[in-house]
C-alpha cells in the first residue's frame, strides 16, 4: 500500500504546489496507515528529489526516460499508472493544474479508479472514501464518494497548505515500459514565460477590469505588481477586447485561482468573475462605484479612481518595504 | 474526415446555486440550461475548420449524454451548424460513465478528431475528455487554445503551467479545449434554427458501466465578513491592515 504523488517539475525544480501535494498525501497516508511515494518524471537532481522528504515522502521514484521531456498525456499516464501498480497505491494524488487535469483522468481509467477532481481538503471518511471537492464554480463544495479500491485525486492549489514533516527518503530509479504508440503527439515549438510569476502559482495577484478604460492604462498596475511581486490578471471583458492576452483572464471560463491576496481593480464583480477568485484568502477591491458587487466578496475595499489610488498604493508599499 | 464535438448541458453561468433535500440534491427549479461554454466554443471552431478545409472535413457531429431535458441544448448545437447529433439517453452519472457512453458513439461512427471542453461549468470535473481518450486508446492534447488545419495536418496550441507549446498530433486524437479556441461562440440564425428541426438527432440507450463515484451532499461556503472600507487618501492604512491583520504581506 502507498499514497502515490505525481510531483511535476519546472526546468528541474519543484514548486510550492509540489510540497503542498506531498504534505496533503502525508496527512492522508497517516489516516490510511501507509506511506507516501513521490514520482518525478524528467531531469531533476538528487538534492531536489531528496527535498521532497522534508514534507514526508518516504520514497522517491525518478523516471528519467529521455522521451519524457515534454508532456505527452498518454505516455505520462502510462508511467504514473505503472508506478501506482508497482507501489500498490490505493490513492494517487495530482495537482489540479494543466498537467494534473490532462493526465489524472487517463490514469484513473488505467487503474479502474474513481476520480475526484478539484479536491478541497482531506477525506471526511476513508471507509467509505468521501472527499470534499469544489463544484459549481467555487460557489459550493460537494462531498464525493469514491466506490473503487483505488482513488485518483487532483488537489486544488492552496487548499491544504505546506506542512513540514522531515523524513529521509530513499531515491529509486524507475524504468517503466514505454511503447512507440504512447508518443502520438510532438511538441514543435515552446514559448515559455520566463522571469514572470505564474498566475496559477502566485501568492499575490493584481487584476483589473473594464474600469481601467483603456489598455494604455496598465502601467500603474504593472508597477504595483512589480513592487509586491504579484502576477497580473484581468477580467473577461478585458481579454475579450484584446486589451490583455486570454491567459490572464481569471473567472469561470478563464483561470480559477486561489492566491493569498487578490487585488480587483476596476472590476465590478460579476458572478462569473467571482467564481474564479472566490477561493482567494483576501480580496482587496478598488472601484469608483461604491455599489459594485465586488465589495460583497472583498475583505478590504477602496472607493476611488484606480489611476489615482494605484500610484498611492504602490508608493505606500515601497515605503513599507523600505522600513521592514 | 469526421469531427465529434461532445456537448454538456449545464445551468446558465449566472444561476444562483441552491440545493434541496437536506443539501443532497442540486435544485434545478427555475434553472436555464445552456451549452457548456467551452463546448460551444469547440463547436464554433470545428465548424470553422470544416468550412475552410476544402471538403477534407466532411462532417461535424455533436453528442451529449442526457435525458430528454437536454434536447433543447442539442437542438441549439444543430442550429449553430452541426450536421447531426447523438443523445445517449441517460443522466450523466459521473465523468467515467459519460466518457464510456461517448466512447461507444466514437467507436460506432469512427470519428478522427474529438473535441471536448476543458470542464463542464457545473461539477468542474474536467475529466471526460481525458477518460474518453484513454478508453479509446487515442492520443489527447489538453488545455488547447488554438487548432489549425493546413496541408492535411492539424496543429494545436496548448497552454502549460508556464507557457505555451505548439504541437502536431497523429489522428485519431481527443483535443480538450479551453478559452481562445474561438473568440466568440457562433449564434444560430433563423435559417439554422429552421434547419435544425430536420437534422438527424439519434437517441441511443446507455451502455452499462461501473458506478465509480457519487455525490453524497453539498455545502455552501461560510458567509464572508463585511468588507472593511479604507479611505482612498490613506493607502498606508491599507498596507498596514494587509500586514498586521490579514498577514499576507
Amino acid at each position: 500500500m502507498a499514497v502515490l504523488v505525481y510531483t511535476e517539475n519546472w526546468d528541474g525544480k519543484f514548486k510550492k504546489l509540489s510540497y503542498e501535494l506531498i504534505s496533503y498525501a502525508t496527512k492522508l497516508a497517516e489516516t490510511l496507515n501507509t506511506s507516501v511515494v513521490a514520482l518525478s518524471i524528467g531531469n531533476v537532481d538528487e538534492a531536489e528529489l531528496r527535498a521532497l522528504g522534508q514534507y514526508g515522502a518516504s520514497k522517491v521514484l525518478a523516471a528519467k526516460d529521455g522521451r519524457l521531456g515534454s508532456l505527452e498525456n498518454k505516455a505520462f499516464a502510462s508511467v504514473i499508472a505503472q508506478a501506482a501498480e508497482k507501489e500498490q497505491a490505493t490513492v494517487v494524488v495530482f495537482a489540479h493544474n494543466f498537467t494534473g487535469k490532462a493526465v489524472a483522468p487517463r490514469v484513473a481509467v488505467r487503474l479502474k479508479a474513481g476520480l475526484a477532481a478539484g479536491v478541497a481538503g482531506l477525506p471526511q471518511s476513508t471507509d467509505p472514501f468521501i472527499v470534499p471537492k469544489k463544484a459549481f464554480n467555487g460557489s459550493s463544495f460537494a462531498n464525493l464518494k469514491i466506490n473503487t479500491p483505488i482513488r485518483v485525486l487532483t488537489l486544488f492549489q492552496n487548499s491544504f497548505g505546506i506542512l513540514e514533516k522531515p523524513a529521509e527518503p530513499t531515491i529509486e530509479s524507475f524504468e517503466p515500459t514505454l511503447n512507440d504508440s504512447d508518443f502520438a503527439t510532438s511538441v514543435k515549438d515552446v514559448n515559455k514565460v520566463t522571469g514572470k510569476i505564474l498566475l496559477t502559482d502566485a501568492e499575490i495577484v493584481v487584476s483589473a477590469g473594464r474600469g481601467m478604460k483603456s489598455p494604455e492604462n496598465w502601467a500603474p498596475l504593472e508597477q504595483l505588481a512589480e513592487t509586491i511581486g504579484a502576477a497580473l490578471a484581468c477580467s473577461r471583458p478585458v481579454s475579450d477586447e484584446g486589451w490583455r492576452p486570454h491567459e490572464e483572464h481569471v473567472g469561470q471560463t478563464g483561470k480559477v485561482i486561489a492566491p493569498n491576496l487578490y487585488f480587483a481593480v476596476g472590476i465590478s464583480g460579476a458572478i462569473q468573475h467571482v467564481a474564479g477568485v472566490s477561493s482567494s484568502k483576501f480580496i482587496v477591491a478598488i472601484n469608483k462605484d461604491k455599489d459594485a458587487p465586488i465589495f460583497d466578496t472583498a475583505a478590504y475595499g477602496v472607493i476611488g479612481d484606480a489611476m489615482q489610488v494605484l500610484p498611492a498604493l504602490t508608493a505606500a508599499f515601497k515605503e513599507f518595504k523600505a522600513s521592514n | 474526415m469526421k469531427i465529434l464535438v461532445c456537448i454538456s448541458n449545464v445551468p446558465d453561468t449566472t444561476t444562483k446555486i441552491r440545493f434541496k433535500d437536506n443539501n443532497s440534491v442540486f435544485d434545478t427549479t427555475g434553472v436555464q440550461w445552456i451549452i457548456n461554454p467551452w463546448d460551444e466554443l469547440a463547436l464554433t471552431r470545428a465548424l470553422e475548420l470544416k468550412e475552410t478545409s476544402g471538403g477534407a472535413i466532411e462532417k461535424v457531429t455533436v453528442a451529449t449524454v442526457g435525458l430528454t431535458g437536454a434536447e433543447p441544448t442539442i437542438r441549439k448545437a444543430l442550429a449553430i451548424g452541426a450536421d447531426d447529433a447523438f443523445r445517449v439517453d441517460s443522466d450523466p452519472v459521473d465523468a467515467y460513465f459519460t466518457a464510456a457512453q461517448l466512447a461507444e458513439v466514437v467507436k460506432k461512427e469512427g470519428y478522427d478528431l474529438v473535441f471536448c471542453g476543458i470542464e463542464s461549468s457545473d461539477y468542474n470535473g474536467g475529466a471526460v475528455g481525458g477518460m474518453l481518450s484513454e478508453i479509446l486508446g487515442f492520443a489527447s492534447i489538453s488545455s488547447v487554445s488554438a487548432v489549425n488545419y493546413e496541408n492535411g495536418a492539424f496543429t494545436f496550441l496548448r497552454e502549460i503551467d508556464g507557457g505555451k507549446e505548439t504541437l502536431s498530433g497523429n489522428l485519431p486524437l481527443v483535443a480538450i479545449v479551453q478559452k481562445g479556441i474561438a473568440i466568440n461562440p457562433r449564434i444560430p440564425n433563423m435559417r439554422g434554427i429552421m434547419n435544425a428541426r430536420s437534422k438527424p438527432l439519434v437517441v441511443i440507450p446507455a451502455a452499462s458501466t461501473d458506478n465509480q463515484t457519487q455525490y453524497v451532499n453539498y455545502e455552501l461556503p461560510p458567509a464572508k465578513a463585511k468588507c472593511k472600507m479604507v479611505d482612498a487618501e490613506n493607502m498606508t492604512e491599507l498596507v498596514h491592515l494587509l500586514h498586521t491583520e490579514a498577514k499576507v504581506i
